[in-house]
């Protein structure tokens, strides 16, 4: 049971294989290794605890009344407006926030925090809520009772249940009536070695995608610079979503 | 005794069952092949062979995409030899204006024969039954 | 002594009787409508009914929360008649444990068909995860219909009689250990302002034990009354003042649960927002819940005067079954709408409901699922004392408490409370 919701064998059969695929990636496609934030897996190769995929989000570079990243999102995950903001799926969203005190306020993009204590992994009753080995936080719909209790527990409010029949879904993101979803920190794009699609879409590149776990990663570099904080680190949450400028 | 006709029905009914059943097994026994409906299983797209024997696919194509599903999901193994992406670009069937069918249709591949096995598969609910090109279309915000 | 002791008939309820096939009617009516707006949820999906990604438990949970609780609640008075020995209460615990196991079934139908995914419902057995409390209410649930089920057999079967104590105490303490698992599934969920707080298991504890004996009283005297059975005042009275009491219990812990919320800085703007905020929640949560749910029961059922009046008794049942809905619908509904701290000490807003009161209003079939899972409870309820010998032929106080010479002080307070006196059997000369 434990490793169905993190998974961190490797054998070393494992590591020849990524040694053969980092190869691989750099002969045949020298190109793609200097904007992939890391090289594509093997696809035989599982997640690996090895990696710790973060997010770093400016804040003081999110441009008000921009919601590129929300549009990028939808498209790419196939999200349908039926327009209703109450239950319609939402993978991220912008949140303006504002201290009452000085007037001061600013808007960021919140989205699943892929916690490392997550939650909504602690209180689902079916394990379909799990945690990859690399971080990314998930929901295996194929297990999903549609029970909600995950979204009475995050203290993002980053999930959504799908409250309509589904039609037409993208083939990376297959969704359905009944069950939770959120977002997947692009989980079908890391795999490949792209970034996520709202980091991609970004005009003023505020948000920043790595591997926490590889000091050299210029994610890694950057949290050791600057300041930077998670949303409700009082929780004991640790997010691997992480803010500038909170 | 209110008892007894009670009995005597149970027994009738199992007489009857037992009649039915026979004449069920008889009948098989006797059919020709000619007889037998069989499902309008759309051919693959032509020059391709599919990933495991054909007959093998046919009894063991449920595990191969539940164990694979697991794999994918849950551990972000990203082959695609027993993907059901795989089966249904493979396996598109196109209607007479050359658009892929979606599974709302009889011709398309997995329901011409799910729906002779009387057997509902849940794949659809969530899955895309169309091929990778012609998926995903719905107007996103 | 034993020669004193009068023996208890059982009898079915006339299943030729116009009137029992009319119950059947009505309550399979009801299960009926539930499965039909279940069916029309399942269908469209959830976007038919007021929920939405911000209160996602809705009025069905609101109504199963409530039966739930009430199950457990509603064995009480097999155990005060096993576990504690008051005997008075030994021809009632039959019923008792019929009435839990039927409340829980109707519970469960309006919570599991509710699920964005009923179809599934096994993978909660094939893949439990040791973290989750609904993992373990799955199996405090399925427990409860075995050990109650178990212990209904040994009061009803001589052969395993000698099961009886063990089986008494064992649903005893899984009734409790249930109900601490319900109100933990709110009080552990650390996020929300509304729950974090252990007092919920207690609280929940307080509300089963009231709002079972209401439950359980109505029961009795509409299948007493109905089948011109005798029932008499002295067990009718004890019951009236233990549910008093049970009310009580419950106003403090409510009470202590708001003034704690009030103390805490983290909770006062909760507190402050459902107690005086002046919405839907205050109102129901004050005039609904505290009016008529507590004030009203607690002098109905604890005024002197209103000793063993049975239509006092029936007013407090339906008051105290009124005003729990309405304080489940605050802890639950009111609970979620209230907005999540996202950034502590700062102003949020967005497109999507943060900060700001989520918008929820019940819609018909939540509400038809919930009171379908009532119809589900009374109708099992009811072929159950039909099929077997749940319900003695009479309660009369000659039956239930021979010793027991009525005076002034019958309909006293002490009376309710005072369950400890031995008086039913052991004091024979008084």
């Amino acid at each position: 049971m434990s490793d169905d919701r993190t998974n961190s064998e490797t054998t070393r059969r494992d590591l020849l294989k990524v040694g053969a695929a980092a190869v691989a990636a750099g002969a045949l496609a020298p190109g793609i290794t200097l904007i992939a934030p890391a090289q594509a897996r093997n696809p035989a190769e599982p997640a690996s605890a090895k990696q710790r995929w973060g997010l770093l989000i400016d804040a003081t570079k999110c441009v008000e009344g921009c919601t590129k990243c929300v549009t990028a999102c939808n498209e790419e995950m196939g999200l349908p407006d039926h327009d209703r903001a109450a239950t319609d799926p939402q993978y991220i969203r912008i949140v303006t926030v504002r201290d009452p005190e000085t007037s001061y306020s600013k808007q960021l993009p919140v989205m699943c925090q892929h916690c490392e204590n997550p939650p909504c992994v602690d209180v689902c009753p079916t394990t379909a809520s799990f945690k990859r080995a690399d971080g990314i936080v998930l929901v295996d719909r194929h297990r999903c009772i549609g029970c909600r209790y995950c979204m009475m527990a995050c203290p993002y409010k980053a999930r959504s249940f799908a409250h309509e029949v589904s039609t037409d879904q993208k083939p990376h993101n297959p969704r359905g009536k009944g069950c939770v979803e959120s977002c997947t920190l692009c989980a079908h794009r890391v795999d490949a070695g792209r970034y996520p699609a709202c980091v991609e879409i970004c005009p003023t590149g505020a948000m920043l995608f790595g591997d926490l776990n590889d000091p050299d990663s210029a994610i890694s570099r950057k949290v050791k610079e600057v300041s930077t904080a998670t949303i409700r680190g009082d929780l004991g949450t640790k997010p691997g979503v992480r803010y500038v400028g909170l | 005794m209110p008892g007894t006709p009670n009995i005597r029905g149970l027994r009738g009914l199992l007489a009857a069952l037992a009649v039915t059943v026979l004449a069920l097994v008889a009948g098989a026994g006797a059919a020709t092949a000619a007889d037998v409906p069989f499902p309008m299983v759309p051919k693959a797209a032509a020059g391709t062979q599919c990933v495991e024997e054909p007959g093998f696919m046919r009894t063991n194509h449920m595990k191969l995409l539940t164990h694979q599903r697991d794999d994918t999901v849950r551990r972000g193994i990203r082959t695609t030899q027993h993907s059901l992406q795989g089966c249904i670009d493979c396996h598109a069937v196109n209607d007479a204006a050359g658009k892929a069918v979606s599974h709302q249709s009889s011709e398309h591949f997995c329901v011409a024969c799910h729906e002779y096995a009387a057997v509902q598969p849940d794949c659809f609910q969530c899955h895309t039954s169309l091929p990778s090109g012609q998926s995903g279309g719905q107007a996103a915000r | 002594m034993a020669a004193d002791k009068i023996r208890i008939v059982y009898r079915t309820l006339d299943t030729k009787a116009s009137g029992y096939w009319g119950l059947l009617a009505a309550f399979g009516l009801l299960a009926l409508i539930g499965a039909g707006a279940a069916y029309t949820m399942e269908h469209a999906g959830h976007w038919i009914t007021g929920m939405n990604n911000h209160i996602v438990w809705g009025t069905p949970h609101v109504f199963a929360v409530f039966l739930i609780v009430a199950a457990s609640g509603a064995l009480n008075v097999a155990s005060v008649s096993s576990v504690f020995g008051r005997d008075m209460y030994k021809p009632l615990a039959r019923l008792s444990g019929l009435l839990a196991l039927c409340l829980l079934a109707g519970g469960l139908a309006a919570l599991l068909l509710d699920l964005g995914r009923p179809d599934r419902l096994l993978v909660t057995m094939t893949n439990i995860n040791p973290t989750s409390i609904f993992s373990w209410n799955v199996i405090l649930y399925s427990g409860f219909f075995a050990i109650v089920t178990f212990y209904l057999w040994t009061m009803m079967d001589r052969s395993v009689g000698r099961f009886y104590k063990p089986a008494a105490m064992s649903a005893f303490i899984w009734r409790l250990i249930l109900t601490t698992g319900t109100g933990s599934i709110f009080g552990f969920l650390v996020v929300r302002e509304a729950y974090d707080a252990a007092i919920m298991a207690p609280l929940f504890i307080a509300m089963s034990l009231a709002f079972g004996k209401a439950i359980f009283m109505l029961v009795m005297l509409a299948a007493y009354t109905w089948t011109n059975r005798p029932l008499g005042t002295v067990v009718l009275t004890r019951l009236q003042r233990l549910t008093g009491i049970m009310v009580a219990a419950t106003a403090y812990f409510l009470a202590i649960q708001h003034i704690t919320g009030i103390y805490a800085a983290e909770h006062r703007a909760y507190e402050a927002w459902l107690l005086t905020g002046g919405t839907i929640y205050t109102s129901l949560f004050w005039l609904v819940g505290v009016g008529i749910g507590i004030v009203v029961p607690l002098v109905l059922l604890l005024h002197p005067q209103m000793g063993g009046n049975r239509v006092a008794i029936v007013g407090a049942s339906i008051a105290v079954l009124v005003g729990g809905l309405a304080h489940i619908y605050v802890i639950i509904i009111g609970g979620q709408a209230f907005p999540m701290v996202l950034f502590p000490g700062m102003e949020v807003s967005s497109a999507v409901f943060d900060g700001v009161v989520a918008p929820y209003a019940p819609s018909l079939p939540e509400v038809l699922l919930g009171i379908g899972g009532i119809g589900v409870a009374l109708l099992l309820l009811t072929m159950a004392l039909g099929a077997l010998r749940f319900l003695p032929e009479s309660l009369a106080d000659a039956v239930v408490a021979p010793n027991h010479v009525p005076t002034a002080t019958d309909t006293s307070l002490e009376d309710g409370t005072d369950d400890a006196s031995p008086n039913a059997v052991a004091a024979p000369a008084e």
